[in-house]
């Protein structure tokens, strides 16, 4: 009643053969030309100055914009998951709205309020603070792309759950806070840790709405995917693949972390649908 | 936070609970959505509003912003489609069949997820680019694939490709076996169960991973500019006009092309989402 071993093979090949031209390729590919001066360029062309700068100002926009973003995510989950209320389907689909929006259009929105000749910018400018071409308004563009991903992986988990847990532990006389960090919190740590993986991952690697914020001015507002756009379009191939790589691993080290996430999730979802 | 719980049962717009923090964690929630998304985007429709009627009428109906909205919204289509087909395919694959690395392939299948669009970008340019690994295999037939519009719908084809396996994946895991022996001992052929027992519940889901995949690859930039070659009215995406009118400090240009891309993307979407949601009654069940 299966199909033969013929079209099975068939199949497993066509699959197989088209993740190997769009996955498996251009992850090769990165290493390969990063390497292809051998080991002396790749250290040298990380060494610059200007890569360090750029791998800097990545993890700084990633350690601010983690932290907002736990807070909005836990507290949006809590909100949409726990109670009951007129528009909430609205409210969830404004959560996921930025995922819909073009990365560009993310950058843009901050122009419009905080450039020069934004609604803001001449506020901003006699007050001497700049927000864009400057690290807040790459933190804004990153925070927009970045909104949804806790929440999404949040909410989904917490409605599973339900709220006994929380009921019970607040019947037996638990502060909110104490309930708050010692139920529920461990409830939802695996799935937390996913959606925080996801999000930093995108923050670490956007590119086109921080391309619009920063102004890319070398050493100071140019994250790493920034880094890699000046390097490529100089023809330094070698060091934009350099800085490429770094990327790239850290994207094959979240995708090992959310395997990892997967397989612990999922064995404690099946524990809790057994009883 | 005490405050905040003082407010249970307060207002008639939501069910009565016990748990406390909706104040709380409901003021987070609205105040974040507000000042990164809401207010933003606002001020976004506010801006290409106040470019007047005229300005806007010209700027939508010149040739330039129609090629490259014709040419963002047909390769995200057409790459969203290739994503639906293959992954469809793959998502079989990886459910039905047992093969040596088959869970290394299922985690593989998130790259695109998780690689930056800029490193996808390059790379797929040093793949696909006239002197690179497969452009300089295709070039003596005379096939071009970097730096035309085929460049554009590889990238969106790479960026789109997990939507539609993600979405699928669990509805055939769940799918019960006893249909596909009942429909074979009834005499159905392979193709008539493919067909008629196991694609009907699938659909949808796919639907589902195939808007996702559409909705991404629409406002792609990243993964595109690299390998599209940028050239006007031919490979010129949308979200690349939005970046040269900013650059020219035209604010206002760069809002309407901005609200334009939003727009049609919400129709099309709302367009495919009442074809899902049709396609759900019609193949009867939630």
């Amino acid at each position: 009643m299966r199909e033969g071993a013929l079209a099975r093979r068939l199949l497993i090949g066509l699959a197989l053969t088209f993740l190997t031209l769009f996955l498996a390729l251009p992850l090769a590919i990165v290493f390969v030309e990063a390497l292809t001066r051998g080991w002396q360029a790749y250290r040298a062309a990380l060494a610059d100055p200007d890569s360090i700068a750029a791998i800097r100002l990545t993890l700084i926009v990633a350690a601010i914009a983690a932290p907002i973003n736990i807070v909005a995510g836990i507290a949006g989950a809590w909100a949409i998951a726990k109670y009951e209320f007129r528009g909430k389907s609205l409210l969830t689909s404004l959560i996921d709205l930025p995922f819909s929006v073009s990365p560009v259009i993310a950058g843009l929105v901050y122009v419009l309020l905080f450039g020069a000749q934004g609604y803001f910018g001449p506020f901003l400018k006699s007050q001497g603070l700049q927000i864009i071409f400057a690290l807040p308004g790459i933190v804004l563009a990153t925070l927009f792309v970045t909104f949804p991903f806790i929440a999404r992986e949040l909410i989904p988990h917490m409605q599973s759950l339900g709220n006994a847990d929380e009921e019970a532990a607040l019947t037996l006389g638990a502060s909110p806070w104490r309930t708050f960090l010692m139920v529920t919190l461990p409830n939802i740590k695996w799935s937390l840790l996913y959606g925080v993986l996801l999000c930093n991952a995108r923050a670490m690697g956007e590119f086109g709405a921080v391309a619009v914020v920063s102004g890319k001015i070398r050493g100071l507002t140019t994250t790493m995917p920034l880094q890699i756009e000046i390097l490529y379009n100089e023809y330094m191939g070698v060091a934009a693949f350099a800085v490429a790589s770094l990327l790239a691993l850290l994207a094959l080290v979240t995708l090992a972390a959310k395997t990892f996430l997967e397989w612990r999730y999922a064995d404690e979802i099946a524990a809790m649908r057994r009883h | 936070m005490s405050a905040a719980s003082g407010r249970i049962g307060a207002s008639s717009w939501r069910e009565r609970s016990v748990l406390p923090g909706f104040g709380l964690s409901f003021g987070i929630l609205v105040t974040a959505l507000s000042l990164i998304v809401l207010i933003p985007l606002a001020a976004l429709v506010l801006k290409a509003a106040s470019a007047g009627p005229e300005a806007i009428w010209a700027l939508a109906s010149s040739p330039r912003v129609q090629a490259a909205l014709r040419l963002s919204f047909g390769a995200a289509l057409l790459a969203a489609s290739i994503n639906l087909v293959f992954g469809l395919l793959i998502a079989w694959v990886l459910v039905r069949y047992d093969f040596p690395g088959r869970r290394f392939v299922d985690a593989a299948v998130d790259l695109p997820f998780a690689l930056p669009t800029a490193v996808a970008g390059i790379a797929l340019a040093a793949i696909y680019a006239p002197n690179g690994w497969i452009g300089s295999l295709l070039a003596p037939f005379g096939i071009r694939i970097g730096y035309t519009a085929a460049g554009v719908l590889v990238a969106l084809i790479f960026i789109g490709l997990p939507f539609v396996v993600r979405t699928v994946q669990p509805v055939l895991a769940e799918m019960e076996a006893e249909l596909e022996e009942a429909a074979a001992l009834l005499g159905a052929s392979r193709w008539r169960i493919i067909w008629s027992v196991i694609l009907p519940p699938v659909l949808p889901a796919a639907m589902t991973g195939f808007v996702l995949a559409f909705a991404r690859a629409v406002g792609e930039y990243g993964s595109v500019i690299f390998i599209a070659g940028n050239v006007p009215m031919v490979s010129e995406i949308a979200p690349l006009l939005i970046v040269i009118r900013l650059e020219q400090f035209d604010y206002a240009g760069a809002a309407v092309v901005g609200v334009l891309m939003l727009l049609l993307s919400f129709l099309l979407i709302l367009f495919f989402n009442l074809l899902q949601a049709g396609l759900r009654r019609r193949l009867g069940h939630v």
